[in-house]
Protein backbone atom coordinates (compact mmCIF):
# COMPACT_ATOMS: atom_id res chain seq x y z
CA UNK A 1 0.00 0.00 0.00
CA UNK A 2 1.22 3.48 -0.86
CA UNK A 3 1.82 5.98 1.91
CA UNK A 4 -1.10 8.24 2.66
CA UNK A 5 1.12 11.29 2.24
CA UNK A 6 3.39 10.71 -0.73
CA UNK A 7 5.18 14.05 -0.20
CA UNK A 8 6.31 13.04 3.25
CA UNK A 9 8.74 10.39 2.06
CA UNK A 10 10.41 12.79 -0.30
CA UNK A 11 10.72 15.38 2.44
CA UNK A 12 12.12 12.78 4.78
CA UNK A 13 14.73 11.81 2.20
CA UNK A 14 15.70 15.40 1.65
CA UNK A 15 16.09 16.09 5.36
CA UNK A 16 18.22 12.97 5.72
CA UNK A 17 20.37 14.08 2.83
CA UNK A 18 20.78 17.52 4.33
CA UNK A 19 21.78 16.08 7.69
CA UNK A 20 24.22 13.59 6.21
CA UNK A 21 25.57 16.11 3.72
CA UNK A 22 26.19 18.63 6.47
CA UNK A 23 27.96 16.00 8.55
CA UNK A 24 30.23 14.79 5.77
CA UNK A 25 30.80 18.40 4.80
CA UNK A 26 31.90 19.19 8.36
CA UNK A 27 34.59 16.53 8.07
CA UNK A 28 35.81 18.02 4.78
CA UNK A 29 35.67 21.43 6.41
CA UNK A 30 37.79 20.36 9.39
CA UNK A 31 40.45 18.81 7.20
CA UNK A 32 40.35 21.85 4.91
CA UNK A 33 40.81 24.08 7.95
CA UNK A 34 44.03 22.22 8.68
CA UNK A 35 45.25 22.83 5.12
CA UNK A 36 44.47 26.51 5.42
CA UNK A 37 46.05 27.04 8.85
CA UNK A 38 49.31 25.50 7.70
CA UNK A 39 49.25 27.27 4.38
CA UNK A 40 48.62 30.68 5.90
CA UNK A 41 51.47 30.25 8.34
CA UNK A 42 54.15 28.59 6.24
CA UNK A 43 52.90 28.65 2.64
CA UNK A 44 53.26 24.88 2.59
CA UNK A 45 50.44 22.74 1.24
CA UNK A 46 50.26 19.63 3.35
CA UNK A 47 48.87 16.81 1.25
CA UNK A 48 49.29 14.42 4.18
CA UNK A 49 46.46 16.16 6.05
CA UNK A 50 43.99 13.39 5.21
CA UNK A 51 46.40 10.75 6.39
CA UNK A 52 46.68 12.51 9.74
CA UNK A 53 42.91 12.07 9.96
CA UNK A 54 43.41 8.36 9.27
CA UNK A 55 46.07 8.13 11.99
CA UNK A 56 43.71 9.82 14.44
CA UNK A 57 40.92 7.34 13.72
CA UNK A 58 43.26 4.35 14.03
CA UNK A 59 44.86 5.59 17.24
CA UNK A 60 41.47 6.09 18.86
CA UNK A 61 40.35 2.66 17.63
CA UNK A 62 43.48 1.10 19.10
CA UNK A 63 42.87 2.59 22.53
CA UNK A 64 39.18 1.71 22.59
CA UNK A 65 39.24 -1.79 21.12
CA UNK A 66 42.70 -3.11 21.95
CA UNK A 67 43.23 -1.53 25.34
CA UNK A 68 39.65 -1.07 26.51
CA UNK A 69 40.08 2.63 27.20
CA UNK A 70 36.87 4.69 27.41
CA UNK A 71 35.82 6.54 24.25
CA UNK A 72 36.40 10.06 25.53
CA UNK A 73 39.79 9.29 27.02
CA UNK A 74 40.78 7.49 23.83
CA UNK A 75 39.67 10.51 21.81
CA UNK A 76 41.77 12.83 23.97
CA UNK A 77 44.79 10.52 23.74
CA UNK A 78 44.47 10.17 19.96
CA UNK A 79 44.21 13.93 19.46
CA UNK A 80 47.14 14.61 21.76
CA UNK A 81 49.35 12.01 20.09
CA UNK A 82 48.55 13.09 16.53
CA UNK A 83 48.96 16.76 17.47
CA UNK A 84 52.35 16.03 18.98
CA UNK A 85 53.24 14.08 15.87
CA UNK A 86 52.28 17.08 13.74
CA UNK A 87 54.53 19.38 15.76
CA UNK A 88 57.42 16.93 15.49
CA UNK A 89 56.91 16.61 11.73
CA UNK A 90 57.17 20.37 11.44
CA UNK A 91 60.21 20.69 13.65
CA UNK A 92 62.15 17.84 12.06
CA UNK A 93 61.17 17.70 8.40
CA UNK A 94 58.90 20.40 7.04
CA UNK A 95 60.72 23.39 8.48
CA UNK A 96 63.65 22.49 6.23
CA UNK A 97 61.68 22.75 3.02
CA UNK A 98 60.14 26.16 3.65
CA UNK A 99 61.12 28.32 0.73
CA UNK A 100 61.86 25.37 -1.55
CA UNK A 101 59.83 25.13 -4.75
CA UNK A 102 56.18 24.36 -4.00
CA UNK A 103 56.46 21.27 -6.19
CA UNK A 104 59.03 19.56 -4.00
CA UNK A 105 56.99 20.34 -0.92
CA UNK A 106 53.91 18.79 -2.51
CA UNK A 107 55.87 15.68 -3.43
CA UNK A 108 57.29 15.50 0.07
CA UNK A 109 53.91 15.65 1.78
CA UNK A 110 52.40 13.17 -0.67
CA UNK A 111 55.29 10.87 0.14
CA UNK A 112 54.77 11.36 3.86
CA UNK A 113 51.11 10.42 3.40
CA UNK A 114 52.16 7.17 1.73
CA UNK A 115 54.56 6.46 4.58
CA UNK A 116 51.79 7.03 7.13
CA UNK A 117 49.52 4.61 5.29
CA UNK A 118 52.10 1.88 5.21
CA UNK A 119 52.93 2.55 8.85
CA UNK A 120 49.21 2.15 9.63
CA UNK A 121 48.98 -1.13 7.78
CA UNK A 122 52.01 -2.45 9.65
CA UNK A 123 50.82 -1.26 13.04
CA UNK A 124 47.12 -1.98 12.77
CA UNK A 125 46.76 -4.27 9.77
CA UNK A 126 45.00 -3.61 6.51
CA UNK A 127 41.58 -4.89 7.58
CA UNK A 128 38.55 -2.68 7.91
CA UNK A 129 37.49 -1.76 11.43
CA UNK A 130 34.45 -0.29 13.12
CA UNK A 131 34.96 2.07 16.01
CA UNK A 132 32.28 1.62 18.67
CA UNK A 133 31.23 5.01 20.02
CA UNK A 134 28.50 6.32 22.33
CA UNK A 135 26.73 7.53 19.18
CA UNK A 136 26.88 4.32 17.17
CA UNK A 137 23.67 3.03 15.62
CA UNK A 138 21.39 5.22 17.67
CA UNK A 139 18.76 7.57 16.40
CA UNK A 140 16.08 9.87 17.71
CA UNK A 141 12.89 10.62 15.82
CA UNK A 142 12.46 14.33 15.45
CA UNK A 143 9.19 15.38 13.78
CA UNK A 144 8.97 12.03 12.09
CA UNK A 145 12.54 12.06 10.76
CA UNK A 146 15.00 9.55 12.14
CA UNK A 147 18.00 11.60 13.21
CA UNK A 148 21.10 9.48 13.59
CA UNK A 149 23.29 10.38 16.54
CA UNK A 150 26.44 9.63 14.61
CA UNK A 151 25.73 12.40 12.11
CA UNK A 152 24.55 14.81 14.74
CA UNK A 153 27.71 14.17 16.77
CA UNK A 154 29.82 15.17 13.78
CA UNK A 155 27.96 18.44 13.33
CA UNK A 156 27.88 19.31 17.01
CA UNK A 157 31.51 18.33 17.41
CA UNK A 158 32.54 20.52 14.47
CA UNK A 159 30.60 23.53 15.68
CA UNK A 160 32.02 23.19 19.19
CA UNK A 161 35.55 22.75 17.88
CA UNK A 162 35.27 25.79 15.63
CA UNK A 163 33.99 27.87 18.56
CA UNK A 164 36.95 26.80 20.67
CA UNK A 165 39.43 27.51 17.89
CA UNK A 166 37.85 30.86 17.18
CA UNK A 167 38.08 31.87 20.84
CA UNK A 168 41.66 30.64 21.03
CA UNK A 169 42.85 32.55 17.97
CA UNK A 170 40.97 35.73 18.85
CA UNK A 171 41.27 36.08 22.59
CA UNK A 172 44.47 34.41 23.76
CA UNK A 173 47.95 35.85 23.63
CA UNK A 174 49.41 32.77 21.98
CA UNK A 175 46.54 32.53 19.50
CA UNK A 176 47.07 36.12 18.45
CA UNK A 177 50.80 35.53 18.21
CA UNK A 178 50.13 32.61 15.83
CA UNK A 179 48.02 34.89 13.66
CA UNK A 180 50.72 37.54 13.81
CA UNK A 181 53.44 35.06 12.82
CA UNK A 182 51.26 33.90 9.91
CA UNK A 183 50.64 37.45 8.69
CA UNK A 184 54.13 38.85 8.94
CA UNK A 185 56.85 36.49 10.02
CA UNK A 186 59.61 39.09 10.14
CA UNK A 187 57.59 41.51 12.26
CA UNK A 188 56.68 38.65 14.58
CA UNK A 189 60.40 38.04 15.11
CA UNK A 190 60.84 41.73 15.90
CA UNK A 191 58.14 41.44 18.57
CA UNK A 192 60.05 38.66 20.28
CA UNK A 193 57.50 36.04 19.23
CA UNK A 194 59.18 32.62 18.93
CA UNK A 195 58.03 32.13 15.34
CA UNK A 196 59.32 28.59 14.88
CA UNK A 197 57.49 27.44 18.01
CA UNK A 198 54.32 29.14 16.77
CA UNK A 199 54.55 27.28 13.47
CA UNK A 200 55.02 23.97 15.28
CA UNK A 201 51.94 24.78 17.36
CA UNK A 202 49.98 25.52 14.20
CA UNK A 203 51.01 22.12 12.86
CA UNK A 204 49.95 20.55 16.14
CA UNK A 205 46.54 22.22 15.95
CA UNK A 206 46.04 21.25 12.31
CA UNK A 207 47.00 17.65 13.01
CA UNK A 208 44.86 17.56 16.16
CA UNK A 209 41.86 18.89 14.26
CA UNK A 210 42.40 16.23 11.58
CA UNK A 211 42.52 13.58 14.30
CA UNK A 212 39.24 14.81 15.78
CA UNK A 213 37.71 14.73 12.31
CA UNK A 214 38.93 11.15 11.94
CA UNK A 215 37.37 10.05 15.20
CA UNK A 216 34.11 11.84 14.40
CA UNK A 217 34.04 10.26 10.97
CA UNK A 218 34.84 6.74 12.19
CA UNK A 219 31.30 5.68 13.18
CA UNK A 220 29.79 6.62 9.81
CA UNK A 221 32.62 5.40 7.67
CA UNK A 222 34.73 2.38 8.34
CA UNK A 223 38.35 2.73 9.38
CA UNK A 224 40.94 1.53 6.94
CA UNK A 225 44.29 2.78 5.76
CA UNK A 226 42.71 4.59 2.82
CA UNK A 227 40.47 6.73 4.97
CA UNK A 228 42.88 9.59 4.33
CA UNK A 229 41.92 9.91 0.68
CA UNK A 230 39.08 12.04 1.94
CA UNK A 231 41.81 14.67 2.11
CA UNK A 232 41.54 15.18 -1.66
CA UNK A 233 37.95 16.33 -1.35
CA UNK A 234 38.88 18.46 1.63
CA UNK A 235 41.55 20.03 -0.54
CA UNK A 236 38.88 20.83 -3.10
CA UNK A 237 36.87 22.36 -0.25
CA UNK A 238 39.79 24.54 0.77
CA UNK A 239 40.29 25.74 -2.80
CA UNK A 240 36.57 26.34 -3.16
CA UNK A 241 36.63 28.50 -0.04
CA UNK A 242 39.55 30.54 -1.30
CA UNK A 243 42.53 28.68 0.22
CA UNK A 244 43.55 31.08 2.90
CA UNK A 245 40.15 31.78 4.37
CA UNK A 246 39.17 29.73 7.42
CA UNK A 247 35.42 30.40 7.19
CA UNK A 248 35.83 29.69 3.49
CA UNK A 249 37.30 26.25 4.23
CA UNK A 250 34.33 25.35 6.43
CA UNK A 251 31.73 26.67 4.01
CA UNK A 252 33.57 25.01 1.13
CA UNK A 253 33.54 21.71 3.03
CA UNK A 254 29.83 21.86 3.79
CA UNK A 255 29.06 22.87 0.19
CA UNK A 256 30.94 19.91 -1.18
CA UNK A 257 29.38 17.54 1.37
CA UNK A 258 25.84 18.60 0.45
CA UNK A 259 26.44 18.53 -3.28
CA UNK A 260 27.99 15.11 -3.03
CA UNK A 261 25.10 13.53 -1.17
CA UNK A 262 22.41 15.15 -3.28
CA UNK A 263 24.08 14.23 -6.55
CA UNK A 264 24.50 10.70 -5.21
CA UNK A 265 20.77 10.51 -4.57
CA UNK A 266 19.36 12.26 -7.62
CA UNK A 267 21.90 11.99 -10.39
CA UNK A 268 22.94 8.87 -12.30
CA UNK A 269 25.53 6.61 -10.75
CA UNK A 270 29.07 7.92 -10.84
CA UNK A 271 28.23 11.58 -10.47
CA UNK A 272 28.63 11.48 -6.70
CA UNK A 273 32.39 11.25 -6.81
CA UNK A 274 33.00 13.90 -9.41
CA UNK A 275 30.29 16.35 -8.38
CA UNK A 276 32.62 18.11 -5.95
CA UNK A 277 35.21 18.72 -8.64
CA UNK A 278 32.65 19.89 -11.17
CA UNK A 279 31.43 22.49 -8.70
CA UNK A 280 35.00 23.46 -7.97
CA UNK A 281 35.65 24.00 -11.68
CA UNK A 282 32.54 26.11 -12.08
CA UNK A 283 33.27 28.27 -9.04
CA UNK A 284 36.89 28.79 -10.04
CA UNK A 285 35.83 29.75 -13.55
CA UNK A 286 33.46 32.39 -12.22
CA UNK A 287 35.46 33.53 -9.19
CA UNK A 288 39.09 32.46 -9.50
CA UNK A 289 39.93 33.55 -5.97
CA UNK A 290 37.38 31.10 -4.53
CA UNK A 291 34.20 31.90 -2.66
CA UNK A 292 35.88 33.69 0.22
CA UNK A 293 39.28 34.45 -1.28
CA UNK A 294 40.62 37.90 -0.69
CA UNK A 295 42.03 39.83 -3.61
CA UNK A 296 44.69 41.35 -1.39
CA UNK A 297 47.67 39.07 -1.04
CA UNK A 298 49.37 38.69 2.27
CA UNK A 299 52.74 40.25 2.80
CA UNK A 300 55.45 37.63 2.88
CA UNK B 1 81.75 58.17 31.07
CA UNK B 2 80.17 54.81 31.79
CA UNK B 3 80.27 51.99 29.25
CA UNK B 4 77.98 52.66 26.30
CA UNK B 5 74.73 50.69 26.19
CA UNK B 6 75.49 49.39 22.69
CA UNK B 7 78.95 48.84 21.26
CA UNK B 8 79.45 47.57 17.74
CA UNK B 9 82.97 46.61 16.68
CA UNK B 10 84.32 45.70 13.25
CA UNK B 11 80.98 44.41 12.05
CA UNK B 12 80.85 42.67 8.65
CA UNK B 13 77.54 41.44 7.25
CA UNK B 14 76.92 39.78 3.90
CA UNK B 15 73.96 39.05 1.66
CA UNK B 16 75.31 35.86 0.14
CA UNK B 17 78.53 36.97 -1.55
CA UNK B 18 77.66 40.67 -1.29
CA UNK B 19 79.35 42.44 1.57
CA UNK B 20 76.83 45.01 2.75
CA UNK B 21 78.61 46.11 5.93
CA UNK B 22 82.37 46.46 5.64
CA UNK B 23 83.81 46.58 9.12
CA UNK B 24 81.81 49.08 11.07
CA UNK B 25 82.29 50.28 14.65
CA UNK B 26 80.13 52.67 16.63
CA UNK B 27 78.79 53.20 20.13
CA UNK B 28 75.44 54.28 21.52
CA UNK B 29 75.65 55.67 25.08
CA UNK B 30 72.77 54.97 27.45
CA UNK B 31 69.86 57.46 27.18
CA UNK B 32 71.33 59.12 24.10
CA UNK B 33 69.98 59.46 20.57
CA UNK B 34 72.49 58.38 17.94
CA UNK B 35 71.81 58.64 14.24
CA UNK B 36 73.31 56.89 11.24
CA UNK B 37 72.91 58.83 8.00
CA UNK B 38 73.42 57.43 4.56
CA UNK B 39 72.01 57.32 1.08
CA UNK B 40 70.03 54.44 -0.42
CA UNK B 41 71.88 51.17 -0.23
CA UNK B 42 74.52 52.47 2.16
CA UNK B 43 73.76 49.61 4.55
CA UNK B 44 71.73 51.36 7.24
CA UNK B 45 68.97 48.78 7.46
CA UNK B 46 71.53 46.00 7.40
CA UNK B 47 73.22 47.43 10.49
CA UNK B 48 69.94 47.52 12.39
CA UNK B 49 69.02 44.01 11.27
CA UNK B 50 72.38 42.73 12.45
CA UNK B 51 71.98 44.41 15.83
CA UNK B 52 68.49 43.01 16.36
CA UNK B 53 69.53 39.52 15.30
CA UNK B 54 67.52 39.18 12.09
CA UNK B 55 70.85 38.86 10.26
CA UNK B 56 74.03 37.24 11.52
CA UNK B 57 77.33 39.03 10.99
CA UNK B 58 80.32 37.22 9.48
CA UNK B 59 82.70 39.08 11.73
CA UNK B 60 82.68 41.53 14.59
CA UNK B 61 80.81 41.89 17.84
CA UNK B 62 77.65 43.57 19.06
CA UNK B 63 77.67 44.21 22.80
CA UNK B 64 74.47 45.27 24.51
CA UNK B 65 74.50 46.11 28.22
CA UNK B 66 77.76 44.26 28.65
CA UNK B 67 76.62 41.15 26.80
CA UNK B 68 77.63 39.90 23.36
CA UNK B 69 74.47 39.48 21.29
CA UNK B 70 75.70 39.02 17.71
CA UNK B 71 74.14 35.99 16.06
CA UNK B 72 71.48 35.66 18.76
CA UNK B 73 67.90 34.87 17.68
CA UNK B 74 65.81 38.04 17.32
CA UNK B 75 63.23 37.02 19.90
CA UNK B 76 65.99 36.70 22.50
CA UNK B 77 67.42 40.08 21.57
CA UNK B 78 63.97 41.61 22.00
CA UNK B 79 63.70 40.04 25.43
CA UNK B 80 67.00 41.65 26.38
CA UNK B 81 65.45 45.08 25.74
CA UNK B 82 66.02 46.05 22.10
CA UNK B 83 62.95 46.94 20.04
CA UNK B 84 63.31 47.26 16.29
CA UNK B 85 60.94 49.45 14.27
CA UNK B 86 61.63 48.09 10.80
CA UNK B 87 61.76 49.99 7.56
CA UNK B 88 58.31 50.00 5.97
CA UNK B 89 56.37 49.61 9.24
CA UNK B 90 55.62 45.88 8.91
CA UNK B 91 52.40 45.92 10.89
CA UNK B 92 50.22 42.81 11.18
CA UNK B 93 47.66 43.79 8.54
CA UNK B 94 44.74 41.62 9.62
CA UNK B 95 45.04 42.26 13.35
CA UNK B 96 43.41 45.28 14.92
CA UNK B 97 45.46 48.24 16.07
CA UNK B 98 45.04 47.18 19.68
CA UNK B 99 46.02 43.60 18.90
CA UNK B 100 49.12 44.86 17.11
CA UNK B 101 50.04 46.82 20.21
CA UNK B 102 49.48 43.78 22.40
CA UNK B 103 51.83 41.81 20.16
CA UNK B 104 54.44 44.43 20.90
CA UNK B 105 54.08 43.46 24.55
CA UNK B 106 54.32 39.74 23.74
CA UNK B 107 57.42 39.17 25.84
CA UNK B 108 55.92 40.85 28.93
CA UNK B 109 54.00 39.25 31.76
CA UNK B 110 53.07 42.31 33.83
CA UNK B 111 49.49 42.97 32.73
CA UNK B 112 49.25 46.15 34.79
CA UNK B 113 52.39 47.63 33.23
CA UNK B 114 51.17 46.68 29.75
CA UNK B 115 47.89 48.48 30.44
CA UNK B 116 49.79 51.61 31.53
CA UNK B 117 51.94 51.53 28.43
CA UNK B 118 48.88 51.13 26.23
CA UNK B 119 47.55 54.36 27.73
CA UNK B 120 50.95 55.95 27.26
CA UNK B 121 51.16 55.20 23.53
CA UNK B 122 47.55 56.32 23.08
CA UNK B 123 48.53 59.60 24.71
CA UNK B 124 51.47 59.95 22.32
CA UNK B 125 49.32 59.10 19.29
CA UNK B 126 45.63 59.75 20.08
CA UNK B 127 44.63 58.70 16.56
CA UNK B 128 45.54 55.13 17.47
CA UNK B 129 43.01 55.12 20.27
CA UNK B 130 40.23 56.12 17.92
CA UNK B 131 41.33 53.43 15.45
CA UNK B 132 41.89 50.78 18.14
CA UNK B 133 39.51 48.19 16.69
CA UNK B 134 40.34 48.87 13.05
CA UNK B 135 42.50 46.47 11.06
CA UNK B 136 46.06 47.76 10.92
CA UNK B 137 46.23 47.10 7.18
CA UNK B 138 43.55 49.73 6.62
CA UNK B 139 45.49 52.53 8.32
CA UNK B 140 47.21 55.24 6.34
CA UNK B 141 50.98 55.07 5.95
CA UNK B 142 51.53 57.70 8.63
CA UNK B 143 49.19 55.96 11.04
CA UNK B 144 50.96 52.69 10.39
CA UNK B 145 54.27 54.35 11.24
CA UNK B 146 52.79 55.62 14.50
CA UNK B 147 51.55 52.11 15.17
CA UNK B 148 54.95 50.58 14.43
CA UNK B 149 56.68 52.96 16.85
CA UNK B 150 54.01 52.43 19.49
CA UNK B 151 54.15 48.68 19.08
CA UNK B 152 57.89 48.71 19.70
CA UNK B 153 57.36 50.92 22.72
CA UNK B 154 54.93 48.37 24.15
CA UNK B 155 57.87 46.08 24.88
CA UNK B 156 59.12 48.75 27.31
CA UNK B 157 62.54 48.57 25.66
CA UNK B 158 65.81 49.98 26.94
CA UNK B 159 66.76 50.76 23.39
CA UNK B 160 64.83 51.39 20.18
CA UNK B 161 66.16 50.89 16.67
CA UNK B 162 64.27 53.13 14.26
CA UNK B 163 64.64 52.52 10.54
CA UNK B 164 63.67 55.59 8.51
CA UNK B 165 60.58 56.56 10.49
CA UNK B 166 60.08 59.58 8.23
CA UNK B 167 59.84 57.57 5.01
CA UNK B 168 56.87 58.59 2.92
CA UNK B 169 55.34 60.95 5.47
CA UNK B 170 54.22 64.53 5.02
CA UNK B 171 56.59 67.18 6.44
CA UNK B 172 54.14 67.96 9.23
CA UNK B 173 53.83 64.33 10.24
CA UNK B 174 57.60 63.90 10.08
CA UNK B 175 57.98 66.74 12.54
CA UNK B 176 55.31 65.27 14.82
CA UNK B 177 56.92 61.82 14.79
CA UNK B 178 60.36 63.21 15.53
CA UNK B 179 58.97 65.21 18.43
CA UNK B 180 57.48 62.04 19.88
CA UNK B 181 60.79 60.20 19.41
CA UNK B 182 62.54 62.98 21.32
CA UNK B 183 59.92 62.76 24.06
CA UNK B 184 60.23 58.99 24.32
CA UNK B 185 63.96 59.47 24.79
CA UNK B 186 63.60 62.28 27.29
CA UNK B 187 60.61 61.10 29.31
CA UNK B 188 61.06 57.35 29.20
CA UNK B 189 64.84 57.29 29.14
CA UNK B 190 64.82 55.04 26.07
CA UNK B 191 68.11 54.98 24.17
CA UNK B 192 67.54 55.52 20.46
CA UNK B 193 69.51 54.42 17.40
CA UNK B 194 67.98 56.23 14.46
CA UNK B 195 68.70 55.50 10.83
CA UNK B 196 67.62 58.23 8.44
CA UNK B 197 67.88 59.86 5.06
CA UNK B 198 66.12 62.91 6.41
CA UNK B 199 69.37 64.30 7.83
CA UNK B 200 67.93 67.63 8.83
CA UNK B 201 65.42 66.11 11.24
CA UNK B 202 67.76 63.40 12.45
CA UNK B 203 70.62 65.78 13.21
CA UNK B 204 68.32 68.07 15.14
CA UNK B 205 67.08 65.43 17.56
CA UNK B 206 70.19 63.26 17.83
CA UNK B 207 73.24 63.86 20.03
CA UNK B 208 75.78 62.10 17.89
CA UNK B 209 75.87 61.10 14.25
CA UNK B 210 77.67 58.71 11.94
CA UNK B 211 77.73 59.01 8.16
CA UNK B 212 77.65 55.76 6.25
CA UNK B 213 78.75 55.27 2.66
CA UNK B 214 78.65 51.95 0.85
CA UNK B 215 79.05 49.91 4.01
CA UNK B 216 81.68 52.09 5.70
CA UNK B 217 81.53 54.90 8.21
CA UNK B 218 83.13 57.90 6.59
CA UNK B 219 82.46 60.57 9.19
CA UNK B 220 81.32 60.89 12.78
CA UNK B 221 80.81 63.76 15.16
CA UNK B 222 78.36 65.43 17.46
CA UNK B 223 75.28 66.47 15.57
CA UNK B 224 75.89 70.13 16.33
CA UNK B 225 79.23 69.93 14.53
CA UNK B 226 77.94 67.71 11.72
CA UNK B 227 75.33 70.34 10.99
CA UNK B 228 78.15 72.81 10.35
CA UNK B 229 80.14 70.62 7.95
CA UNK B 230 80.16 71.64 4.31
CA UNK B 231 79.75 68.08 3.00
CA UNK B 232 76.75 67.43 5.21
CA UNK B 233 75.18 70.73 4.28
CA UNK B 234 75.63 70.03 0.63
CA UNK B 235 74.73 66.36 0.38
CA UNK B 236 72.22 65.85 3.16
CA UNK B 237 70.71 69.20 3.99
CA UNK B 238 70.95 71.20 0.80
CA UNK B 239 68.92 69.00 -1.41
CA UNK B 240 65.25 68.68 -0.74
CA UNK B 241 64.51 66.37 -3.68
CA UNK B 242 65.72 62.95 -2.67
CA UNK B 243 66.00 61.80 -6.29
CA UNK B 244 68.79 64.25 -7.05
CA UNK B 245 70.70 63.41 -3.91
CA UNK B 246 71.88 60.02 -5.09
CA UNK B 247 73.36 61.19 -8.36
CA UNK B 248 74.99 64.31 -7.00
CA UNK B 249 76.61 62.37 -4.20
CA UNK B 250 78.85 60.47 -6.54
CA UNK B 251 80.52 63.59 -7.96
CA UNK B 252 81.89 64.77 -4.67
CA UNK B 253 82.05 61.64 -2.66
CA UNK B 254 85.85 61.48 -2.58
CA UNK B 255 86.08 64.54 -0.36
CA UNK B 256 85.14 62.35 2.59
CA UNK B 257 87.86 59.85 2.17
N1 LIG C 1 68.09 40.78 0.54
C1 LIG C 1 69.19 41.27 -0.05
N2 LIG C 1 69.91 40.51 -0.90
C2 LIG C 1 71.03 41.00 -1.50
N3 LIG C 1 71.51 42.22 -1.30
C3 LIG C 1 70.82 43.04 -0.45
C4 LIG C 1 69.65 42.60 0.20
N4 LIG C 1 69.20 43.61 0.98
C5 LIG C 1 70.07 44.62 0.80
N5 LIG C 1 71.05 44.28 -0.05
C6 LIG C 1 72.18 45.13 -0.46
O1 LIG C 1 72.88 45.53 0.68
C7 LIG C 1 73.23 46.88 0.61
C8 LIG C 1 72.74 47.62 1.84
O2 LIG C 1 71.32 47.51 1.92
P1 LIG C 1 70.48 48.22 3.05
O3 LIG C 1 69.08 47.75 2.92
O4 LIG C 1 71.14 48.02 4.35
O5 LIG C 1 70.57 49.74 2.62
P2 LIG C 1 69.92 51.02 3.30
O6 LIG C 1 71.03 51.90 3.69
O7 LIG C 1 68.98 50.64 4.35
O8 LIG C 1 69.16 51.65 2.08
P3 LIG C 1 67.75 52.42 2.03
O9 LIG C 1 67.99 53.81 2.45
O10 LIG C 1 67.38 52.37 0.59
O11 LIG C 1 66.81 51.66 2.91
C9 LIG C 1 72.62 47.40 -0.69
O12 LIG C 1 73.66 47.47 -1.62
C10 LIG C 1 71.63 46.37 -1.09
O13 LIG C 1 71.58 46.26 -2.49
MG1 LIG D 1 67.02 50.73 4.60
Amino acid sequence: MRSAHPGEDALDTILQLVLNGLAVGCIYGLVALGFVLIYKATELVNFAQGDLLMLGAFTCYMFVVWYGVGYWVALALAVALVALFGAVLDATILRRVIGQPQFSVVMLTIGLGAIFRSFASIAWGSEIYTLPTPFSARATRVAGVAVSHEYVSIIVGTVALCAVLYAFFTFTRVGLAMQAASQNQLAAYYMGIPVKLMFSLIWAISAGVAAIAGVLLAPVSLIDINLGFIGLKAFAAAVLGGFGSIPGALVGGVTIGLIELFSGAYLPQGFKDVAAYVVLLVVLAVRPQGMFGAIVRKKV
Amino acid sequence: MADPLLTVTNLETYYGPIMAIRGISFVVPERSVVTILGANGAGKSTILKTVSGVMDPQKGTVTFAGREIQGMDPDRVTRLGISHVPEGREVFPFLSVRENLMMGAFTRRDAAGVGEDLELVYSYFPVLRSRAEQRAGSLSGGEQQMLAISRALMARPRMMLLDEPSLGLSPRLVKEIFEIIARINRERGVTVLLVEQNANMALHIADYGYVLEVGRIVMEDTCARLLEKEDIKEFYLGMKESGVRGTRRWKRKKTWR
